[in-house]
């Protein structure tokens, strides 16, 4: 019933993702390292945990800490941080750093060395197994040992209440993780290997985020690989490893915001 | 201290619901088998995934439990050390990390089990409190903080087996961050954690032979140091030992030749500690500790020639 009700709101989903986008874009304008390229892969599925998915007492916890910035960005929207808090971004007097801090207003663990963030929500998970915990990881997270070691730690200790959402977009910082580790893929089945659920989505389209999540396996961890595009939906940054740190410049700023206002049309 | 340390955890985890042990492929004996037995839900063996354990001892921290993780030391500080350092003492979380069998306790099984420069890089890292209890009576006090008080993570250095107590009527009482006299002299002092404690107390017997009194502190928490009460010590000696079972860098005798300094101390300090080598002997603990110079008898001949024969 939900899913029909979500295909109305298509629309409004879209515009929020790209108010989202629009407003890293901005911020891009004042600092530099900003990581745009991973944050914009994400934003969908962070958008649709916390707008669509999550429960009042779920935690999130992003694993993939340099996307911080998408982070904050949902978390002003949703008045957990405020417009003074997300303007002083980077800068000399302000709370927020390129990678998120456990202590600040809705930010559910330190990350930003990849890596620990499974480690950390299994022990949230099993503090309290009436709540879902969602995380984050990016797929350059998979080539850590200790990803795989919390992985299988999750389904032995039957742990599952832990969502794991993987953004999927191919590419680490330097290079396209086919190359560096062909072998990654097929990832859905090394989960179910290890004693997951696990599912395949188009990570930049929220409907189909949404329902695989609702399809999930009772009584089982749950991994869902969304596929995305690093720094969709931007035609010059699409798959390009050089923004994973850059910020755009003036003439590309522009442009970037005249394609993601054509994009909401 | 194992028997001791199992000992006190049932006992505190009966009390506290909020306690809970995760070990990495420790066999659980004694109190330690009961703990499992009686509240499997807080007894997680994580087995050999030191990493996830502390990652997910973090997890439980935030959500107010207070962890007691517990493996041989050289896998509970270096193997995890970034999750030590980055989700434990980056978030500030009252994790124990009970690193067991510390220093040249495991001579036998080689480098790759002892922890001789533990301290040396614990107490580089913010946040995280180190605890080297002497003797079991200690670790129990001990543990007693880490359960009911501490708001820090801290590394608690034990060591496995038969040690025996060093609690005496005149012994101070143990108070997390102080130094404590352990027993009362007047013409030298000696400054020791852990449990080689034990050879301090040989020395001091020698030295009564000699005519000469020690007084003996253990110096249980290595951080946060007792640096006040250091310097009523130098005040009040002239001459200072310093036996521990940690490399020369960085631990106890690196903490008091620091403070000496900047006390402008003028009396005289001899340092018995591990030497900055991998050293091999498989045959015990002791042959070990005698080739880096730290047999009782090597201590006794060197005090001789600094402090008796000067």
């Amino acid at each position: 019933m939900k899913i029909i009700g979500m295909q109305n709101n298509i629309l409004i989903n879209k515009k929020r993702c790209n108010s989202f986008r629009k407003k890293i874009l901005e911020l891009s304008q004042k600092v530099s390292a900003l990581h745009i390229g991973g944050s914009f892969s994400s934003v969908e599925i962070i958008d649709c945990i916390f707008n669509l998915v999550k429960k009042k007492n779920d935690k999130f916890i992003l694993s993939k800490g340099h996307t911080g910035i998408l982070l904050y960005v949902i978390l002003n929207y949703l008045n957990k941080i405020t417009d003074k808090e997300l303007e002083n971004y980077c800068k000399k007097d302000g709370i927020l750093g390129v990678h998120p801090d456990y202590g600040v207003s809705g930010v559910e663990a330190s990350t930003g060395s990849l890596g620990h963030g499974l480690g950390i929500a299994s022990g949230i998970a099993y503090a309290n197994k009436k709540r879902d915990v969602y995380i984050l990881i990016s797929d350059g997270e998979l080539h850590e040992g200790s990803t795989w070691e919390s992985a299988l730690l999750i389904s032995s200790k039957r742990i599952n209440n832990i969502i794991l959402l993987i953004d999927y977009n191919g590419l680490q910082s330097s290079t396209w993780s086919k190359d560096t580790h062909p072998t990654l893929v097929p990832i859905d089945k090394k989960f179910k290997a290890f004693g997951w659920d696990a599912a395949i989505c188009d990570g930049h389209n929220t409907l189909d985020i949404f329902s695989k999540i609702k399809k999930k396996k009772k009584g089982k961890p749950f991994a869902l690989i969304c596929k995305t595009i690093k720094g969709n939906p931007i035609s010059f940054m699409k798959n390009k490893p050089l923004w994973h740190y850059r910020s755009p410049d003036k003439k590309e700023y522009v442009t970037a915001l005249e394609e993601l206002n054509k994009n909401e049309r | 201290m194992r028997d001791k340390l199992a000992k006190t955890l049932f006992f505190k985890g009966s009390k506290n619901k909020k306690i809970i042990v995760l070990v990495a492929d420790i066999s659980p004996d004694g109190k330690m088998s009961e703990f499992q037995k009686k509240y499997p839900e807080r007894f997680l063996n994580i087995g050999v995934a030191e990493q996830s354990m502390i990652g997910m001892s973090a997890g439980l921290a935030m959500n107010g439990f207070r962890p007691f993780v517990y493996t041989i030391s050289t896998f509970a500080l270096y193997r995890p050390f970034e999750m030590i350092r980055t989700d434990l003492c980056y978030q500030k979380l009252p994790v124990c990390v009970i690193g067991m069998g510390a220093g040249t306790i495991y001579a036998s099984l080689g480098a790759t089990h002892l922890t001789q420069e533990d301290i040396s890089i614990a107490r580089s890292v913010p946040n995280l409190q180190i605890i080297s209890p002497c003797d079991p009576f200690e670790l129990k006090q001990a543990i007693n903080f880490c359960a009911d008080k501490s708001k820090n993570p801290t590394y608690l250095r034990i060591g496995k087996k038969g040690e025996k107590n060093f609690n005496f009527k005149e012994s101070e009482i143990w108070k997390f961050g102080k130094l404590r006299k352990i027993v009362k002299g007047i013409d030298i002092c000696i400054l020791t954690y852990g449990p080689i404690i034990e050879k301090a107390f040989e020395i001091r017997e020698y030295l009564k032979k000699q005519d000469i009194t020690s007084e003996i502190y253990s110096c249980h928490t290595l951080k946060p140091f007792d640096e006040q009460r250091l310097k009523n010590i130098f005040k009040k000696f002239s001459k200072v030992i310093i036996i521990e079972d940690h490399s020369e860098i960085g631990g106890l005798a690196s903490i008091v030749k620091t403070n000496a300094y900047e006390a402008r101390y003028q009396g005289s300090i001899a340092s018995f500690s591990l030497k900055d080598e991998f050293i091999k002997c498989y045959s015990s603990q002791k042959d070990l500790q005698e080739r880096h110079g730290l047999s009782t008898k090597q201590i006794i001949k060197k005090i001789k020639k600094i402090f008796i024969n000067e």
